[in-house]
């Protein structure tokens, strides 16, 4: 099983291994990392599904003269397999097209202090997150549970030709499951989930109430038409809205004619701010980006209005400005934020739902695929939690529904009529509850 | 490598497993892609590693190492039964396994006349690549010309307690083009030969074979013309499907329905569970009499094949709708066990590090007898759609929203003006209901789709689907936002 050593130390030792092998043949970028990954799952209530496994490989991109590129990656760590990885990138770089785009490595800079780690979390055992699954299944009272628990954690160290050296660690607990009620017409689920850097600080037991008390609350759901209506969306729903948003502040997509973002004018509505910051300690993952470069904290929109977009250097470099930091490591996709905050407001999640006279509590998205990124048109379901809100009230269940809806259109101006004080992190995000004027509905999910 | 194997299985089994098996893997990638006549990224990689499976009560305990040594191979097994026991803490009812056919001591390969990886240099590759891309990029209008492929050269090593010792060598790979057009308000795309390309167990005699730079330019034309198509309109009418759209609309609802492991419930917090219930199997009508589906992970070339399943059983068709009557189901020996039938074959992992689950083989619809010029002229009014371009489906898997990239009008039995951003909804057993006529075997193609996500960990999975053009009646069309 592999153990932490440190700050990426072991990693670091085999960047710089691989980088004497390239030696002037051609300039490189040499990524390692190691760690270790583990996840718990259960269904109908037992643990059925428990693996882990020693993560971590190599993985160098080499230019030569030209800018000819090519990349190569690999978990065999010995001298014989570091040479055959920096033997068969050379061999492809030389065989590719010049790049006359190529836009060079990324020089020394330090990246700002952000070390999501914990010792505990790294250590976690299997039986830890079983209990955590004991917790959540038992919070259910006898309802059917199901989901996972799982801790992990990586070391990943960067240097490349330039002289550019970078390093860092992090760790990533969670939990997240449904309980499952009987109802008049099957199975109803309610969800509930929680993550953090910490494993202590995952409250299972409460996770599992969440869900139970959501699962009861949808037995007697009852058919609504599709439609218009005012919403409340919870954190989960408004990840999924940032997760495609996100992709539109790609630089490549914005100069390829793709994105629907446009820097300086006002798409959202006033109320509405989200940015990306790596550094942040709400923030999980690594502060700088696969090609070297620090990242940067972007202001995506700043009080309605779209402002910094994500960059990498060969985007970058086509726009005229720095890199930002977001590289993925493939030209392909670019760059875009992968650490957002969207902004909370003062209203706790139950004020919100005051506020509206006639609408819908949405607990969580699903299945949710774009139609076009310049429209930000979007179609995906409800599920794990749809219920009406009348006079200001959470109200009886409903049956799930299919929307059809731009995202960037429901954060317009004058739609976003209240933001939660309840952020917390989903997936890579921390997103709070948002009351939105307009969505459109555009079926029910059974027809 | 066996060795590996035997000893992660031997060193589960000293630590209490009531059972175990072993793969070692080792597997060869490589991609590439171009755009608007440049190379953008070409990357490779190579992998191995050992996977070790323990059961112990109710739970399988799962490790995976990188370490093929013999000492590291023991531990692997050893923390693979140590993991199984701690499921203990939240117990169900004991696993039982379906019992397997004899296990198998065999060696079994993919065809593969030209080794994309060996046989066919990186400059040829990147030169069709950059070509094709060049020729899109050359159509006015074009704002972005893509072309990709990739290729996995995979081996495997499996050892079972029960004496399986079984090594298999699949190769795979598939190439892919599109062009998208950028208007003022949104974008058009079309893809050859579909949103994800096309993909099999095959050497790049596959590649060759789609004739990507005979296609090139009628499809950066047609990205072109969808920018001023009218939008297709918001009815219900007749609709026919392109066996591309067809090929995805067996993989979402029927292929991930018919997993057993989400019919039992042990996917339900993430992928979901399926809206058929296993004691209805052999009598619940799916679809139309015209309606008949097999999971065949026997057929030469599709995605979706192999020799043996990663728990050992040898691959197989399995029946899965007879004439509009669900009959069957993808499963692995612990989901047959709980319904009492005998595995389907259909576990796999997608590297040494995961754990096996049902995967989709190749499912398929047989072909009928009709043909998607047949379905033109016998249609009065409707609308032709192919190539998928968006895809959401509930957690049931019964209703669904399809995109397509390209519509035509059907009036009076002629395909009529292009429409564009047609898509269409329906509930699956009501849609595959009105399914009345079924395209014939010369237009049956085995699809691959390289990209099926599930699991947790996610897995992603490659899996086929022999599919033909088909027509449905009064179908939901033109829903949009």
């Amino acid at each position: 099983m592999t153990a932490p050593t440190g700050n990426g130390d072991a990693a670091m030792a085999l960047c710089e291994q691989v980088l004497e092998l390239v030696g002037t043949r051609g300039e490189a970028v040499v990524r390692a990392s190691a760690g270790q990954s583990s996840l718990t799952r259960f269904a109908n209530s037992r643990i059925h599904q428990n693996v882990s496994e020693d993560t971590g490989g190599v993985s160098l991109q080499v230019t030569v003269a030209g800018g000819r590129t090519a990349s190569a990656s690999g978990n065999h760590t010995d001298q014989t397999g570091l040479t055959a990885l920096v033997e068969r990138a050379l061999a492809a770089a030389v065989l590719r097209p010049e790049d006359p785009e190529w836009p060079g490595l990324a020089g020394p800079a330090p990246a700002r202090g952000a070390d999501h780690w914990d010792d505990e979390t790294a250590g976690a055992s299997a039986r830890t997150r079983a209990e955590a699954v004991g917790q959540f299944v038992g919070a259910g009272d006898g309802l059917e549970a199901a989901g996972f628990c799982s801790t992990s954690w990586s070391e990943v160290a960067l240097a490349n030709s330039a002289g550019q050296r970078l390093a860092g660690r992090s760790t990533v607990a969670s939990i997240s499951g449904i309980q499952r009620a009987i109802g008049p017409d099957g199975k109803a689920d309610g969800s509930g989930d929680w993550s953090s850097s910490r494993v202590r600080e995952l409250d299972a037991a409460a996770a599992g109430r969440l869900a139970a008390t959501r699962a009861v609350a949808s037995t007697a759901a009852e058919d609504i038409g599709p439609g218009h209506y005012e919403v409340v969306l919870e954190p989960d729903c408004v990840s999924d809205m940032v997760q495609f948003l996100s992709f539109g502040f790609s630089g490549k997509a914005h100069a390829e004619g793709t994105s629907f973002a446009h820097p300086g004018e006002a798409q959202f509505d006033p109320a509405f701010s989200m940015w990306d910051d790596a550094a942040d300690e709400r923030s999980i993952g690594l502060n700088f980006d696969a090609e070297g470069t620090p990242s940067a904290l972007l202001n995506l929109v700043k009080g309605g209005v779209t402002g910094d977009l994500a960059h990498d250097r060969r985007s970058a470099a086509r726009a005229g400005v720095q890199s930002t930091g977001h590289a993925t490591g493939s030209t392909a996709f670019g760059a875009f934020p992968m650490n957002v905050i969207v902004g909370e407001g003062g209203d706790s999640v139950d004020e919100l739902i005051s506020e509206v006279e006639h609408g819908l509590l949405v607990c969580g998205f699903w299945y949710t695929r774009i139609l076009d990124p310049k429209t930000q048109v979007v179609t995906g379901l409800t599920r794990n939690g749809l219920f009406r809100i009348d006079e200001g009230k959470v109200g009886a269940a409903v049956r799930n529904l299919r929307f059809t809806q731009s995202y960037a259109a429901a954060l317009g101006a004058g739609r976003v009529l209240g933001i939660g004080n309840d952020g917390r992190r989903v997936g890579r995000y921390w997103v709070p509850s948002l009351r939105l004027s307009d969505w459109n509905f555009t079926g029910g999910a059974q027809g | 490598m066996f060795d590996a194997a035997r000893a992660a299985v031997e060193g589960a089994l000293a630590a209490g497993a009531t059972y175990a098996d072993a793969r070692v893997m080792a597997g060869r990638t490589e991609s590439m892609n171009a755009k608007n006549g440049m190379i953008e990224d070409l990357g490779q990689s190579e992998s191995s590693g050992l996977g070790v499976r323990a059961l112990i009560g109710s739970s399988w305990g799962f490790f995976a190492s990188a370490d093929l040594s013999d000492k590291g191979a023991r531990s692997a097994g050893e923390q693979a039964a140590d993991i199984a026991k701690a499921s203990a803490l939240v117990p169900g009812p004991a696993t039982e396994l379906a019992p397997g056919d004899k296990p198998a001591q065999a060696h079994w390969a993919s065809e593969c006349e030209e080794h994309p990886l060996d046989d066919v240099s990186l400059s040829e590759k990147g030169d069709l690549l950059v070509g094709v891309t060049e020729a899109m990029s050359r159509v006015n209008g074009v704002s972005l010309a893509t072309a990709s492929y990739a290729i996995w050269d995979t081996e495997k090593w499996f050892v079972s307690s029960e004496g399986h010792r079984i090594s298999q060598r699949i190769i795979e790979c598939g190439a892919l083009l599109s062009s998208t057009a950028v208007g003022d308000s949104e974008t058009q795309r079309r893809s050859y030969p579909g949103i994800r390309g096309q993909y099999g167990t095959s050497g790049w005699e596959l590649v060759r074979r789609l004739d990507l730079p005979g296609n090139a330019q009628r499809i950066a034309e047609e990205s072109v013309a969808l920018l001023s198509a009218p939008q297709c309109p918001e009815e219900t009418t007749d609709l026919i499907l392109g066996a591309e759209q067809m090929a995805l609309q067996i993989h979402e609802s029927v292929g991930h329905a018919i997993e057993l492991d989400r019919i039992l419930g042990w996917e339900a917090a993430y992928a979901g569970t399926s809206w058929l219930e296993p004691d209805k199997m052999g009598s619940l009508r799916f679809g139309s009499d015209l309606m008949n589906v097999t999971a065949d992970a026997t057929l030469p070339g599709a995605l979706g094949s192999f020799g043996y399943d990663d728990e050992g059983t040898p691959a197989k068709s399995v029946p899965i709708i007879d004439n509009g009557v669900w009959v069957g189901v993808l499963s692995g020996r612990d989901s047959a066990a709980q319904v009492g039938i005998p595995s389907g074959g259909c576990v796999r992992s997608d590297g040494w590090n995961r754990l096996p689950m049902v995967r989709m083989t190749n499912v398929g619809l047989l072909p009928g007898e009709s043909s998607l010029n047949e379905m033109i002229a016998a249609t009065e009014t409707g609308v032709l759609m192919d190539t998928n371009r968006s895809w959401s489906i509930d957690d049931k898997r019964l209703n669904f929203q399809f995109g397509c990239e390209i519509g035509w009008e059907i009036k009076n039995g002629e395909r009529g003006r292009m429409l564009r951003n047609p898509t269409y909804t329906g509930i699956s057993p009501q849609f595959w209901g009105s399914m009345d006529m079924v395209g014939g075997a010369d237009e049956w193609v085995f699809y691959g789709t390289p990209n099926c996500g599930k699991g947790q960990p996610t897995q992603v999975g490659h899996t086929g689907h022999p599919s033909v053009p088909c027509r449905f009646r009064n179908v939901r069309v033109g829903v949009r936002g």
